[in-house]
């Protein structure tokens, strides 16, 4: 169990920042996405894992799982869908108003691609 | 218990709820509504600050629940002085957003407007790790809003680098987070200090490496050198009453380092020893340096402003980085000079802007100004202020910051960099400022020649007030709310004495953080009824719904 949730967050995570280094939005926003499942369950085994185990207090029960994470995750799901929902209209909207997707600055009207530094692409 | 200390945050999220509802057709209304709440947590504010000013610490818990368990507000010195400063620059964001028209160029800026003073109002009162990231994210979502307000190509495109930016900031802060929980068992800051001070030094890896990550969630808030690269874009294409308004969400960063870091990390725990020795202060030099660079070759005054911008977060936190009760008493006098200086500088650029014709936010000769001595003004005492020149506030706060530099072993470093970044800094507002206002037609008969071949800048939103032609009437709403934040700055001036007491007091509370920890964690909540079966049941039920709710 160990095992599988720690690989689990391990592959999300390094497959979400493979992708969020990506140039075009899309695979940027499924990146976010799949680090945001990465903390997801990250947090949720922060924590302690306890299989079959209730959270709330009852009779007869010996021993328990931790209530404070399944809330805490339950509150970051909440912020990352929104999120990501965010993300994906603004992105959409700059798509449509440039005609390219590219997360980086815009292509200079000549075609001559981007520049990646921040100040020098002023200086067109 | 009194409510007074939840309306920071009720307020606006209720106005925010009222004017999207039920006025969203109505812009005048919503500017009166908007206004007057904005005036009311204002007042509030002042109530708060003046409650704190004795160093009196108040409490408030959420739905009654006792400290680690239920989710508190602390208003101390610290946190009221933020609300005070937050609260005393929005009215005149929102002033120069009316008088501007730019509230009107798109839909909902009063309700996100608002939503985003709950986020930032939040940040500073809460005393709970998770709700501080809830309350991040409140602001941070209402500044997505915000930013890409009124649209147009250049500004989507630096918003949606923005979001993405800060979405892996979240990711990271959640991290942290959760790092921190798996180590103490507790997210409450109070109840953390106590925890963390008990941990072996000598096994104390996890939460090394959550203080480490939470020191980069707030670096990327703060825009420090690494992480800063979502700034420059994202206030230069921002409209102007938000990037005004977003000058307080550096601070916000600001306000995370210190105070995580005095009381749940102190300095003298030795778990996160040279932690700001060998890695911020170098940081926060290099971002001081980079910034003025950044000045410096700035082709465009609205980046000029932005990379000024992150020069004085360097300097900020290089103060912060000393971490002594000196350091961080000139880190709080220059963070109330930088943010009055820099909405003042971003709402002085969007005038610029707006009167320059083609020419717009280039650094080029272009036409003259329409009305240009009040602007040129203004933008010379703004930039003094800025650069650090005497005799206004950014001067003092220099002088106090390098004063502080003393107790640190890289006080040539910093004496270094900081005095000649204010000299490149010169040099760039000084260009930026003759370019403008001094040798606008000066290329003989033919006129403004540069113009003509001058690129076009993409700024649709411009063009409404460019229409009116260079001499028409102008507005008088947009010079009082800039004159208004440059008369903050005289009067922060003036007021340096008391200013300072003040402040190397709420440093000293900060230094001493017992009183603090022991009001939160000794406070009763709600008793618990008779059958205690029913009232954990209870309990656990509500803690999941404040979780939500935030």
């Amino acid at each position: 169990m160990e095992l599988l949730i720690a690989s689990a967050v391990g592959v999300l995570t390094a497959a979400g920042i493979y992708l969020v280094l990506r140039l075009r939005t899309f695979p940027v926003i499924i990146g976010t996405s799949l680090l945001s499942y990465a903390v997801n369950v990250f947090l949720f085994a922060s924590g302690r894992l306890a299989l079959d185990a209730p959270p709330v207090l009852r009779d007869g029960a010996e021993r328990y799982t931790d209530p404070l994470p399944q809330a805490l995750v339950l509150t970051a799901i909440v912020i990352s869908f929104g999120m990501t929902a965010v993300v994906v209209i603004i992105a959409l909207g700059s798509w449509l108003s440039s005609d390219d997707d590219l997360v980086d600055r815009p292509a200079l009207p000549d075609g001559d691609g981007h520049s990646p530094s921040l100040s020098e692409g002023d200086a067109r | 218990m009194s409510h007074w200390l939840i309306t920071p945050v009720v307020l606006p999220a209720m106005l925010a709820a009222i004017l999207v509802l039920m006025v969203r057709e109505h812009i005048v209304v919503q500017r009166a509504l908007s206004m007057a709440g904005t005036l009311a947590l204002t007042a509030i504010a002042i109530g708060l600050f003046w409650q704190a000013s004795d160093g009196t610490i108040t409490l408030y818990q959420l739905g009654n629940w006792p400290a680690p368990f239920g989710i508190v507000l602390v208003a101390d010195r610290l946190s009221t002085l933020m609300v005070l400063l937050t609260t005393l620059m929005a009215p005149l964001v929102l002033l120069y957003s009316m008088g501007s028209g730019w509230d009107a160029r798109g839909r909902h800026f009063h309700p996100l407007f608002q939503f985003q003073l709950m986020g930032i109002l939040g940040a500073f009162l809460t005393g709970d790790a998770f709700n501080l990231f809830v309350f991040f994210e409140v602001l941070l979502i209402a500044s997505y809003g915000l930013m890409i307000h009124a649209g147009g190509r250049a500004r989507l495109r630096a918003g949606t680098q923005y979001v993405l930016y800060n979405l892996l900031g979240s990711t990271l802060f959640l991290f942290a987070l959760g790092t921190i929980y798996a180590k103490t068992g507790t997210l409450n800051m109070a109840d953390l200090a106590l925890r963390v001070a008990e941990l072996d030094p000598g096994a104390s890896a996890g939460i090394r490496v959550a203080a480490v990550l939470l020191l980069l969630v707030f670096a990327i808030k703060a825009a420090l050198l690494p992480l800063h690269f979502w700034l420059p874009d994202s206030y230069a294409e921002a409209p102007a009453p938000v990037a005004a308004l977003f000058a307080i969400m550096t601070k916000v960063g600001a306000y995370g380092i210190i105070r995580i870091y005095t009381l749940v990390f102190p300095p003298d725990l030795e778990i996160t020893q040279g932690l700001f020795d060998t890695w911020l202060l170098p940081a926060a030099l290099l971002t001081l340096a980079m910034g003025m660079i950044g000045v410096l070759g700035a082709a465009r005054i609205d980046r000029l402003v932005a990379f000024s911008v992150i020069g004085s977060m360097g300097l900020l936190l290089s103060a912060v980085a000393v971490f002594t009760p000196d350091g961080i008493a000139a880190a709080l006098y220059y963070a109330i000079h930088s943010t009055f200086a820099t909405a003042a500088l971003f709402l002085l650029v969007d005038q610029i802007k707006s009167r320059r014709g083609n020419a717009g936010p280039l650094l080029v000769h272009g036409p003259p100004i329409a009305g240009g001595a009040l602007v040129a003004g203004m933008f010379f005492v703004a930039a003094i202020a800025m650069i650090g020149l005497p005799p206004l506030s950014g001067f003092l706060g220099k002088l106090l910051i390098l004063d502080a530099a003393t107790a640190s072993p890289l006080v040539w470093w910093v004496w270094a960099v900081v005095l000649l970044g204010s000299l490149v800094a010169l040099v760039g507002f000084s260009r930026a400022g003759s370019l403008i206002f001094w040798k606008a037609h000066q290329h003989g008969p033919d006129g403004p020649v540069d113009c003509e071949t001058a690129p076009e800048v993409e700024d649709t939103t411009a063009q409404p007030e460019t229409t009116q032609g260079p001499l028409s009437p102008r507005p008088v709403l947009p010079m009082i709310a800039i004159g208004g934040l440059i008369a903050l700055l005289i009067a922060l001036t003036v007021a340096a004495g008391p200013v300072n007491r003040m402040l190397a007091a709420t440093a000293a509370q900060l230094f001493s953080p017992a009183p603090y920890v022991e009001l939160v964690l000794n406070t009763p909540g709600k008793k618990i009824k008779a059958d205690p079966h029913a009232g954990e049941d209870d309990h656990g039920a509500a803690a999941d719904e404040t979780g939500e709710d935030h």
